[in-house]
């Protein structure tokens, strides 16, 4: 007569080695691998922490895609020490792997024992659906777009630069949008503030922003700073973001940002426009250089010219604004090469883009210094700064 | 002759060009022969003691001079000259 299952299990056990999860997690530590064995659906509720996943019913396919070499000391574990088992058995008799241990009671022991776990969170359906061209994407996949919906991103502004900007950081699932702007929509802003619409004219920009981007996607979170950005607001303002789009529109904001970003550690994806022209670049603390280090001073009130209106072509800003969208997501997913010392200036009539290199400037009064050094009180500082502005009109 | 690019900010100062000829040899006879040629750029790109000012950079192609030798960086008849103002931000740069 055949024998049962269970005394064949038994068999099995009485000549393969098992291992206390407490062993195990020493061994892991030794280079040991870890192979979770369960189905899909028991790994994806969770697991430990670093396991590989083969599930059993595919351990013949698949473990070489996990465990290329056979002198690998290998554990095998299930939910209660079973299926690991058989695993085990299967590993070395069938496939030739020399050092393959099964732990003993499994996932469920191992959780009763209070050790860490590991449970990896996963879109809703809705969501597949409407990242599916990301999840396509080796370099964004689940995990770079869990990355995106756990991203806080500030942007300066709701105006030509921040509104495509948020457009399309909203699409992708950035998680956390700031808005800081304290302007209301005017008509004249519709030729390029594409967040905005016709009927929302004299209604705040982050309120209208807040509206477009809800309408977009409700996985965004939009946090509202119907504000000028100050040296009294900046440094509550700005912690906790991952990263700053800047499209500010003047002088002493820029470098009030620039020293305050610094002291924060918290990249600013720059952009400027006049004309048919643009400009880009990313200042990361400490990767690379600041603004400051780019120009350690702003030109003198008489040489810079008004503060006033600028014409504008309405898709400049479009262009602009997408391009910091993409160094933003770039930033956040840890893939390509950000902008980062280099300017990169964009001729639109010339269809032309033209990169410079910026230096660190190792003497530079803001970012040659540890950021405990940089003061509340020097943030954005300069000599007879204060009338710039009103001296140029 | 080597191009020296101009920005939007000192086009007025140039009769509107964006780009301009100019002889020389190094970064600082250029610049010294566009003042010449256009003397309203002349404060905007030398301070007082005859230095490049410093919230203008000039690239020479892709570098900034002052990594370089400065105004004393030999210049090409192939090279391009980029001047660059500080203007990010929205004066007149304008985010908005």
């Amino acid at each position: 007569m055949s024998p049962s299952g269970a005394e064949v299990l038994r068999e099995i056990k009485s000549r393969i080695d098992e291992v206390d999860p407490g062993v195990v997690r020493e061994q892991i530590t030794n280079g040991a691998v870890l192979v979770d064995v369960r189905e899909t659906d028991e790994f994806a509720a969770g697991h430990i922490p670093g396991a590989r996943h083969v599930p059993r019913s595919l351990l013949e396919s698949r473990i070489e895609g996990a465990v290329r070499d056979r002198s690998q000391h290998v554990i095998l574990y299930c939910a209660s020490g079973n299926r690991s088992a058989w695993a085990t058995r299967t590993l070395i008799d069938d496939l030739g792997y020399e050092n393959v241990e099964s732990m003993t009671g499994g996932f469920t022991l191992w959780k009763d024992r209070g050790y860490e776990v590991e449970v990896p969170r996963t879109l809703t359906a809705e969501q597949r659906e409407r990242y599916s061209r990301h999840l396509l994407l080796d370099e964004v996949g689940i995990e770079g777009q869990q990355k995106l919906l756990d991203a806080k991103v500030l942007l300066l502004g709701a105006g030509g630069l921040g509104s495509p900007t948020a457009l399309y950081l909203a699409a992708a699932g950035v998680g956390t949008l700031g808005i800081v702007d304290n302007d209301t929509v005017d008509v004249s802003n519709l030729q390029r503030q594409v967040i905005h619409t016709s009927d929302r004219v004299g209604v705040l920009k982050v309120d209208s922003a807040e509206e477009t981007i809800r309408a977009l996607n409700p996985d965004v979170n939009v946090v509202k700073y119907p504000v000028r950005l100050d040296a009294e607001n900046i440094m509550e303002i700005l912690p906790g973001y991952d990263v700053v789009v800047d499209g500010l529109d003047n002088f002493p904001t820029r470098y009030l940002l620039n020293d305050a970003s610094v002291r924060l550690r918290i990249p600013v994806v720059s952009a400027a426009i006049l004309g048919f022209e643009g400009q880009l670049s990313v200042f990361k603390p400490y990767d690379g250089p600041c603004y400051r280090c780019l120009f350690p001073s702003p030109p003198p009130a008489e040489l810079a010219p008004s503060c006033g209106a600028n014409g504008v072509l309405g898709v400049l800003p479009g262009t602009m604004g997408l391009l910091q969208a993409t160094e933003v997501i770039k930033l956040i997913l840890d893939v390509g090469e950000p902008l980062i010392g280099r300017l990169l200036l964009y001729d639109a009539l010339a269809a032309r883009m033209t990169e410079v290199k910026i230096r660190r400037d190792p003497d530079c009064p803001i970012c040659s210094r540890d950021p405990e050094d940089i003061g509340d009180d020097e943030l954005g500082v300069f000599p007879d700064y204060e009338a710039f502005c009103a001296g140029a009109h | 002759m080597a191009t020296v690019r101009i920005p939007p900010v000192l086009r007025p100062s140039v009769g509107g060009e964006k780009e301009v000829t100019a002889d020389g040899s190094s970064v600082g006879e250029i610049l010294h022969a566009l003042a010449e040629a256009h003397p309203d750029t002349q404060s905007q790109l030398f301070a007082a003691d005859g230095g490049l000012n410093r919230y203008v950079n000039v690239y020479l192609n892709d570098e900034d001079v002052r990594v370089l030798d400065g105004l004393e960086t030999e210049v090409s008849d192939s090279d391009t000259l980029v001047i660059l103002p500080a203007m990010a931000g929205g004066s007149p740069w304008q985010g908005a």
